[in-house]
């Protein structure tokens, strides 16, 4: 059986489980979203950011 | 408006076609013609949007071309580009020229010492650079105002206690507040930077007045502040040389912050944006392709109707 047929049946059946995987999907979604992001942001700009040269003063 | 909307496509929205009917006639739009009426207004609304647009834009156009003043030529700014933070270094050092230079003219009023936490200077500088100066505090118990040191809260003071001690004191010109001349002034940063290190002998037959300087990127070319950045007019505190250009530079970065201190935020939301808009976009892909598959593969057939 496919792992969406297996999914369909024991997450997204059920109103309970399908709302619990929806709000721990955003959890994690937005986690991972936020993250990368940033990082990409912190990769583009390294040494420009405050954080890349607060070092030196504190 | 709505009468007008509705007279332009009116039979065609309101009609009830049935289900499948819009579908199909909405797959093509030669099978009902534009009416002469229509094809007119919305000739004519086109050639007046477009004609209006060319209009402002040669207008503003031409007032550019007409002006006496030079145009700030473009810098490679370290914030210039999509995903291009500030160059904190560099607005550290430019928070350090306005101290020691044009801090002696200018306000900077909405710009508060917390302001400098974590973007420029650490909790202690910046509560260090707040105690350094003196604000205006009251009334107290007595009804007396008095002086304090700074608190990290503190905005930054003014040089001058109003507009007329300032101009009473710059020969009749008022020196602008800085936290949104960036914003402010056609050209940005490249205009603070180009009229910061543009000052020059005023050529024949100008006649400046008393206290006025000629700056050839000012409107008019007579400005009433005197050149402030020279080399070695301020120093550095992380050593880099302070010629005029570096100077003017850090000052003109340091001013964008003042006046877009969002900028890096900004910057980071353009990554997220085109990160969750090409998800979206994935999405209404699919969902297209996936309603249209039974459109684009089905097979309609006539079948006349026997007269028997
Ligand atoms: C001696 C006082 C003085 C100092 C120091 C000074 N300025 Fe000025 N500034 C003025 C005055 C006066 C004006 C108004 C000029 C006018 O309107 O003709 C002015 C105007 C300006 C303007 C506005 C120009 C415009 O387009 O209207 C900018 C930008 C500016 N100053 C930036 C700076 C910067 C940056 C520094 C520090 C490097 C600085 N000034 C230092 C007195 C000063």
């Amino acid at each position: 059986m496919s792992v969406w047929a297996t999914l369909n049946r024991t997450v997204f059946k059920r109103t309970s489980t399908f709302a619990l995987a929806v709000a721990s999907g955003t959890f994690f979604f937005e986690r991972t979203f936020e993250v990368a992001s940033q990082s990409i942001f912190e990769r583009i700009n390294k040494g420009k950011l405050w954080n890349d040269i607060k070092h030196k003063y504190e | 408006m709505a009468a007008a909307v509705g007279r332009i496509c009116g039979a065609r929205l309101f009609r009830n076609t049935g289900i499948v009917g819009p579908q199909v006639c909405q797959l093509s739009t030669s099978s009902q013609g534009w009416t002469r009426n229509r094809k007119l207004l919305l000739s004519t609304l086109g050639v007046v949007g477009g004609g209006v647009g060319a209009l402002l834009f040669a207008l503003e156009q031409s007032v550019q071309a007409s002006g006496s003043e030079a145009h700030p030529p473009h810098q490679p700014w370290s914030h210039d580009g999509w995903f291009q933070s500030l160059d904190h270094a560099s607005v550290r050092r430019g928070y350090e020229v306005y101290k020691q230079v044009c801090r002696a003219c200018h306000s900077l009023q909405y710009i508060a010492f917390r302001n400098l936490v974590n973007v420029t200077h650490t909790e202690a500088e910046a509560k260090a650079e707040a105690a350094e100066v003196m604000i205006k505090d009251g009334p107290d118990e007595e009804g007396n105002y008095f002086e304090r040191p700074g608190k990290l809260s503190d905005y930054f003071p003014s040089p001058y206690p109003n507009e007329n001690a300032a101009r009473a004191a710059n020969n009749g010109a008022y020196p602008p507040d800085l936290s949104l001349i960036v914003s402010g002034r056609k050209g940005g940063e490249d205009y603070i930077f180009s009229l910061l290190t543009g000052y020059m002998e005023a050529p024949a037959g100008i006649v400046l007045r008393d206290g006025q300087h000629y700056n050839p990127y000012f409107p008019g070319g007579a400005i009433s502040m005197a050149q402030s950045l020279f080399d070695e007019a301020a120093e550095y505190s992380d050593g880099t040389p302070p010629t005029a250009s570096q100077l003017a530079k850090d000052v003109a970065t340091f001013l964008r912050w003042c006046s877009e201190p969002e900028l890096d935020d900004r910057r980071l939301m353009t990554i997220k944006a085109i990160g969750m808009f090409s998800m979206l976009a994935a999405v209404a892909y699919y969902f297209k392709r996936h309603k249209w598959s039974t459109m684009k593969s089905r097979k309609l057939a006539y079948k006349p109707v026997s007269k028997k």
